[in-house]
């Protein structure tokens, strides 16, 4: 029989199935009427091979490591080497997060991430008033290289991969680092790692902006090329669908949202003078994973192949590595809870697997604890080990791709490129990500997301184990992690003892020659790094920023 | 409630932190309760945040912090706002240890609400206890 006559075949077989599966209806009916899910995407009874009857394999799948990469970003995944696991961490000052990162490599982890405090990512030194409250409280406070030097106090830099998530002041931490490895007499060409320098999500969901969005732009772009030809296997930015779903999108939003951004940075350095191929090898992208675990595989998959579509007949890529989305995935903090809080290991082991089917290079589990404070040692620990036994213990990661073929994951990884594709027309239509942003368009996209899926929840339409459903009484979760409030003082002192130390009229000198750099068009790179390694502090290196590039001010879109 | 005004709420966000996914949430349900709901957008100091409240004429100030600032920025605020004898009910919510609230209560914070907390107790706190002479 020809493929047609199967097919014909099939439809009348599976019209005969549907009629009388509808009979039996009556009897026995579905657990709801329409099933949809989060991103709208209608969900069947049943997939088969009627649902994408025209389906080119070559076209849609290709081989792994190939155009259009939907399979993955290298031929042999995970038979090669497992995923880097890199756990996000960094709490009080800089002694004690050294501490964890060597607790954590100890423990098996093979990259680390390194999480700022507020004010650090806000280009706040520890001792200004804004920082007050604020010192090590989500993260590590870095004021200066003195910081950072003890960070990785014995940590080689040569040696492993470190992953920064800083935006607006990121080339001043990606500085900061250089001095350090300088120090370890590790030169720039081989350090790997990766800053996150994603701007355009601070503004429309995590908030750690400081200059406006042109400023913004052109310190990504100097970035960019002055990675190029000094810090060659640096990843010099990390494009965040991540926070644009913990602020509430959905998986297709997600990635519309996360590729748009990618857009308008792809735009900006071919603006700048640089050619594609130069940079795009070196862009990098990281994902949220989210609990319906089906549509998440899909979404990994669609945002592959719709990136090197988009780098290719957009911006003429050629090199496969500008085609291919490699990316970092982290499990999704909002779907964990407070209620109950052990059972959050189950969900972020789930996320996690479709991570690892949905072929992410890096993956950081999310702790047990995550509603209720940062992680303790121990919650880490079991976050590590879950990503250990996946790759090590259920066999997932022995060939590329394994839900390929899958009539479901397919018709999923379709729909989501698709309704993406939609929302980037209409912010190209709007005059692209920037602007998007500006006019609120997708802070209010997401908000509607979030606020319906809040309604969800407190309707009962959607069941949170343990918080709206099979809730028990139960005492406090107690073994919690709380940094030391007098990590702030201590900061202030560091700081204090560094502008004595110091010659602050070199740094003086250099801080005014990085002002004349940002009112004119040099790359501001050089003058960050020569401030930072004679003792400029971050916060001295962002205020000079400030007085010629402004702070962005952001209105409340609701 | 008997007045003709709707109830009028100040949400803010104090300090450098920008999760605001849950305070956008609750400014919508309060609207959808009919309340007027002014909402001041990331990194307010507790000054400024005080300063919109006595300009708005506000009812309540319901804050969110999720970076563990709460200990600092909440106290603060209380201090002002007693220093200019508001009579406004503050509450506050976020990711706060379950052992920090007695503090926070004792400063004046009328009731934290955590992680997981229905939108309709946070509307059925507001209306109970909102515009109570303190």
């Amino acid at each position: 029989m020809s493929q047609k006559e199967n097919l014909d075949k099939l439809a009348q077989e599976f019209d005969r199935w549907n009629e009388k599966t509808k009979q039996g209806l009556a009897k026995r009916p579905e657990r709801k009427p329409d099933f949809v899910n989060t991103s709208g995407i209608p969900v069947d009874r049943a997939f088969s091979p009627l649902t994408q009857p025209d389906f080119d394999y070559m076209e849609r799948l290709g081989l792994p490591g190939q155009y259009p990469f939907t399979r993955g970003v290298q031929p042999t995944m995970y038979r090669g080497q497992f995923w880097t696991m890199r756990q996000y961490a960094g709490f009080g000052d800089a002694e004690e997060s050294n501490k964890r990162y060597r607790f954590l490599l100890e423990q098996g982890q093979t990259g680390l991430s390194v999480a700022f405090a507020l004010p650090t990512q806000i280009g706040y030194d520890s001792d200004h008033e804004l920082a007050r409250g604020e010192v090590g409280k989500v993260g590590v406070a870095i004021d200066s290289v003195k910081d950072m030097e003890i960070l990785f106090n014995q940590i080689p830099l040569d040696k492993v991969s470190t992953s920064m998530t800083i935006n607006a002041p990121a080339g001043v931490l990606l500085a900061f680092y250089m001095a350090v490895a300088d120090k370890q007499g590790v030169t720039p060409g081989k350090l790997t790692g990766t800053i996150q320098n994603d701007i355009l999500k601070e503004y429309s969901s995590r908030g750690t902006y400081i200059f406006p969005p042109q400023p913004s732009m052109r310190l990504i772009t100097d970035i960019f090329s002055f990675c190029t030809q000094h810090v060659p296997k640096w990843n010099t930015i990390s494009i965040s669908g991540y926070h644009i779903r913990e602020a509430g999108s959905t998986a297709v939003q997600e990635v519309a949202f996360t590729l748009a951004n990618g857009i308008a940075y792809v735009e900006a350095a071919i603006k700048s003078g640089l050619s594609v191929d130069t940079f795009g090898p070196r862009l990098s992208f990281f994902f949220n994973s989210h609990l319906d675990f089906l549509e998440e595989v899909a979404k990994f998959r669609a945002a592959r192949r719709l990136w090197a579509k988009i780098m290719k007949d957009r911006f003429g890529a050629k090199d496969p590595k500008s085609l291919s989305l490699r990316f970092h995935t982290q499990t999704a903090g909002c779907t964990l809870t407070a209620q109950q809080p052990k059972n959050n290991i189950v969900r972020v082991a789930f996320q996690a697997m479709a991570a690892a089917l949905g072929g992410t290079q890096s993956l950081h589990t999310n702790s047990m604890d995550e509603a209720l404070s940062l992680p303790t040692q121990e919650a880490a620990q079991i976050a590590l080990r879950s990503q250990q036994i996946i790759a090590y213990e259920t066999g997932v990661g022995d060939t590329a791709d394994p839900l390929a073929g899958s009539y479901y994951v397919e018709y999923l990884t379709d729909q989501i490129q698709a309704r993406a594709e939609e929302y980037i027309k209409r912010i190209d239509e709007m005059g692209g990500a920037v602007a998007a942003v500006e006019k609120g368009y997708v802070q209010k996209e997401i908000h509607d997301s979030a606020y319906r899926y809040q309604k969800d929840i407190e309707s009962g339409q959607r069941v949170v184990v343990g918080q709206n459903k099979f809730q028990i009484d139960e005492p406090p979760f107690k073994d919690i992690l709380r940094v030391d409030p007098a990590i702030g003082r201590k900061q202030e002192a560091r700081l204090a003892e560094l502008k004595q130390e110091r010659d602050n009229d070199a740094v003086k000198r250099s801080l005014a020659s990085l002002k004349s750099a940002a009112a004119g068009t040099d790359n501001l790179m050089p003058a960050i790094y020569e401030a930072v390694k004679i003792g400029g502090t971050l916060g001295e290196v962002c205020d000079t920023m400030r007085e010629v590039f402004g702070e962005y001010k952001a209105a409340a879109f609701i | 409630m008997g007045e003709g005004r709707k109830i009028r709420v100040l949400a803010a966000k104090p300090g450098l932190d920008g999760h605001d996914r849950g305070i956008k949430v609750i400014c919508s349900a309060l609207r959808d309760a009919g309340m007027e709901v002014i909402y001041t957008g990331l990194r307010q100091t507790p000054e400024q945040i005080v300063a919109t409240a006595e300009q708005e004429d506000v009812d309540v100030i319901a804050l969110s912090v999720l970076s563990g600032a709460h200990d600092y920025l909440f106290p603060k605020l209380m201090d002002l706002v007693k220093a200019k004898g508001m009579n406004v009910l503050v509450m506050g919510g976020g990711i706060i240890p379950e052992d920090d609230i007695p503090a926070l209560k004792k400063v004046g914070i009328a009731e934290i609400f955590g992680p997981g907390t229905n939108t309709d107790q946070i509307v059925e706190f507001i209306n109970k206890n909102a515009r109570q002479a303190s």
